[in-house]
């Protein structure tokens, strides 16, 4: 098995390399075939595995196939740790991989960088594989960085539009926030625990869990708290959790398949993958876990309302990821991995598939982005319409849909949570359910009901997408309807999870809950307040902006103070862009004014040579060009050395 | 018979005047170069009355060594002195400041 699992990765980036440096050889044709393949043997391949560690009961593989080197005993290698979890991860990464590589023949179909963009996407797929197959510190920093690195290319990659260059930046800029949390987290784990290994690390958290460290005097911190919090701050980052989640919105300035891919199946679900992989160390810190459950819930709640004033449709589907991104946090602060995980797992279908619906409405809009200027899409688009639709209806939880089980799962589980923050979090993730609906079926119905509000020329025009977009929709939205009636009771109740996620028995949530099967999550469901806040929020949005749209005017008047902290987003680009952008440009300033002009070239370098000019201007008067005078000078040093010896 | 002592006041007399005469004089170059060979004189006579006392010819041989350098710095001074009176038109000391600062 061991060359199967190195070929999974490696086969991406022999794409990758081909498609990039070989792109004008080989030629568009040629660039995207090239990956395909790739991406699709990493894709099989992935398949073989998840077949022999589910299905076949198949060991765990934990072996490291390259050492790099060996320093003071911390050795730094290559390797893989292929786990259930590990095998889900793979299969949901090549899989949702390799419909975009599809779908990006039509949507970059007259795209100058056509070859590029499949060598980035192919490159980000390897990435992703080395972040979720690693079983060390340094190969999981390897592929945050790498794939933090080809997000920032691809947010970039029309690169002559401004927008674009600014969200890039600031998406890195964000990340660097975020991943120097967590390179002092590793930092940290290297110095406790003297290993990058996984399960070196985990074998020693119950003896650091009893350390605690000093960080500012007179403080004491429990370690593993500190650890994990550090740790997470890196998924705030990368999973763009409440404050770091700046970034994510501005990345819509990407590509559609894209926004698809990173923005919102994988890439930005690295950092829940990371914490439920780090389960056995966040289980001995309930400081962290209420830490995570707090950001967790602030996101999923307040970035869902902000969705619901976007005009922007790629924008709207991404304050969703967003919200979504909070639903995983909380699950993983109440110790539910597993809901966590099945979470990412199910909204990496249904959201890849609204992104890539979304990507299909704006080829066929002639690259129109606002909803305000959509409507009646529906008989143009009929697969779209309802690929749509299946997407829609899982994001918000309607019974028997994917999103549905994953998303009870967590709610249930945050009920039935007793750690510190788990009564907000209910609160939070209960509410997020109504705003989850409203925001969603908001955009669907402008878009695709109600009047045709699009100029005449883009209208004539209007057509059902090729077969390269339609295709993906429909592979997609296969799984975003069955895969979690498939797979919730093994994932959730079962043992899938036995051998890579650890619960301690008093943070085990899940196993509080009594009904496992998937019948029983449905009927439990029309016991509860979630699948009827869901409908609520479906049916205020049909009827505020299909039945009746002056509502929508009317309530945008009457809650100005609200619709304006939306639509600013809570303020929260401008305090950063005043206090960080400014505050530190400011702060470079005054160091430029003080330390380099004042001190460096004012004290140091003008300075001497200042000294030197004034000394030279007092010792001028002594040369008076008198001939006595100098001879007076010899005389009295004469008289001054001969007196010097006498002295002496 | 005259003592040492005597000898070696005239000495720091001579030489004293030289001293001053060096300071004092703002006028001529001629007479600083006079003051200078007086100088050495002063040290001539200090030499010749160590050597006589002392009993050990050394100190004549240096006098004859100091008479002749002397006399070569004179000749030397003189000749400065020309050329300068040439280039400047003046042998006033007071007027020979280019080197001011």
């Amino acid at each position: 098995m061991e060359n199967i699992y190195l070929a999974i990765p490696l086969a991406s980036l022999f794409g990758a390399i081909i498609a990039g440096f070989f792109g004008r050889q080989i030629g568009r044709i040629g660039a995207h075939t090239v990956t395909i393949a790739g991406v699709g043997v990493s894709f099989i391949l992935s398949l073989v595995a998840l077949n022999h560690i589910v299905f076949d009961g198949g060991a765990v593989y934990n072996e490291s196939v390259y050492t790099w080197m060996v320093s003071d005993g911390l050795k730094f290698e290559v390797g893989f740790l292929i786990d259930h979890l590990t095998v889900m991860m793979m299969a949901v990464v090549t899989g949702v991989s390799l419909m975009v590589h599809v779908y990006t023949i039509g949507y970059m179909h007259d795209d100058p960088g056509y070859q590029r963009f499949f060598s980035y996407i192919s490159l980000f797929t390897f990435s992703m594989l080395m972040l979720v197959m690693s079983n060390n510190f340094m190969q999981l920093f390897f592929g945050w960085e790498a794939v933090g690195l080809v997000s920032y290319l691809l947010i970039g990659f029309w690169y002559k539009k401004e927008t674009a260059i600014y969200a890039n930046l600031k998406a890195f800029l964000v990340n660097r926030v975020g991943d120097f949390g967590f390179i002092l987290g590793i930092a940290a784990v290297v110095m406790y625990a003297g290993s990058l290994d996984y399960i070196e690390v985990f074998q020693k958290a119950e003896q650091i869990a009893g350390l605690s460290i000093v960080i500012i005097p007179g403080t004491e911190w429990s370690l593993m708290t500190v650890i994990c919090i550090l740790l997470f701050i890196g998924a705030m980052g990368k999973s763009a959790q409440v404050p770091l989640h700046v970034w994510l919105p501005d990345s819509m300035e990407g590509p559609t398949p894209i926004s698809a891919l990173i923005h919102a199946a994988t890439m930005v679900t690295a950092g829940i993958f990371m914490v439920a992989r780090m389960s056995p160390l966040y289980e001995w810190s309930e400081t962290a876990l209420s830490f995570v459950l707090v950001i967790g819930a602030i996101t999923a709640f307040f970035m869902g309302l902000i969705g619901i004033v976007q005009n922007d449709i790629k924008r709207v589907v991404a304050y969703s990821t967003l919200s979504q991104l909070g639903y995983m946090t909380v699950a993983l602060g109440v110790s539910a991995y597993s809901a966590a995980v099945f979470h990412l797992m199910t909204h990496a279908f249904f959201k890849a598939l609204l992104f890539l619906a979304a990507g299909s409405v704006i080829i066929a809009m002639h690259h129109e982005q606002d909803i305000r200027k959509m409507g009646g899409l529906k008989k143009y688009m009929p697969i779209t319409y309802w690929t749509s639709l299946i997407g829609s209806l899982a994001l918000i939880g309607f019974p028997g849909f994917s999103g549905f089980f994953s998303k009870d799962a967590i709610i249930e589980a945050v009920h039935y949570s007793q750690i510190p923050g788990s009564g907000f979090a209910y609160l939070m993730v209960v509410l997020g359910v109504f705003v989850t609906a409203f925001y969603s079926f908001r955009m669907f119905f402008l878009v695709f009901h109600g009047k045709e509000r699009m100029d005449e020329h883009t209208k004539e025009h209007l057509h059902e997408t090729p077969w390269v977009v339609t295709v993906p929709l429909i592979a997609l939205a296969i799984p975003s309807v069955v895969i979690g009636w498939l797979t919730v009771e093994y994932m959730l109740f079962g043992t899938y999870f036995a051998d890579s996620i650890v619960v301690k028995n008093i943070h085990n949530v899940l196993g509080q809950i009594s009904f496992t099967t998937e019948f029983g999550f449905i009927e439990h469901a029309f016991h509860g307040l979630a699948v009827y806040l869901a409908l609520a929020g479906l049916i205020a949005a049909w009827y505020i902006y299909l039945v009746n749209p002056k509502i929508a005017d009317l309530l945008q008047q009457k809650l100005a103070v609200v619709y304006r902290l939306l639509d600013k987003k809570y303020w929260v680009d401008e305090v950063y862009f005043a206090v960080f952008g400014n505050g530190s440009r400011k702060l470079g300033n005054s160091f430029w004014r003080i330390g380099d002009v004042g001190v460096i070239d004012g004290f140091i370098v003008n300075g001497s040579a200042k000294l030197v000019g004034w000394l030279s201007g007092v010792m001028r008067h002594i040369q008076t060009g008198i001939l006595y005078h100098y001879a007076f000078a010899m005389i009295l040093g004469l008289m001054g050395l001969l007196l010097f010896v006498y002295v002496k | 018979m005259i003592p040492l002592s005597s000898y070696l006041t005239l000495g720091a007399i001579m030489f004293a005047i030289s001293i001053a005469g060096i300071f004092i004089n703002r006028k001529n170059v001629i007479i600083i170069l006079m003051c200078i060979e007086l100088m050495l004189l002063a040290v001539n006579i200090n030499f010749i009355a160590f050597s006589y006392f002392m009993g050990d010819v050394a100190g004549q041989v240096f006098v004859f060594f100091i008479l002749t350098v002397a006399a070569a710095e004179a000749a030397i001074g003189l000749a400065i002195l020309v050329v300068l009176f040439r280039n400047r038109r003046t042998i006033n000391v007071a007027e020979l400041d280019s080197m001011k600062g």
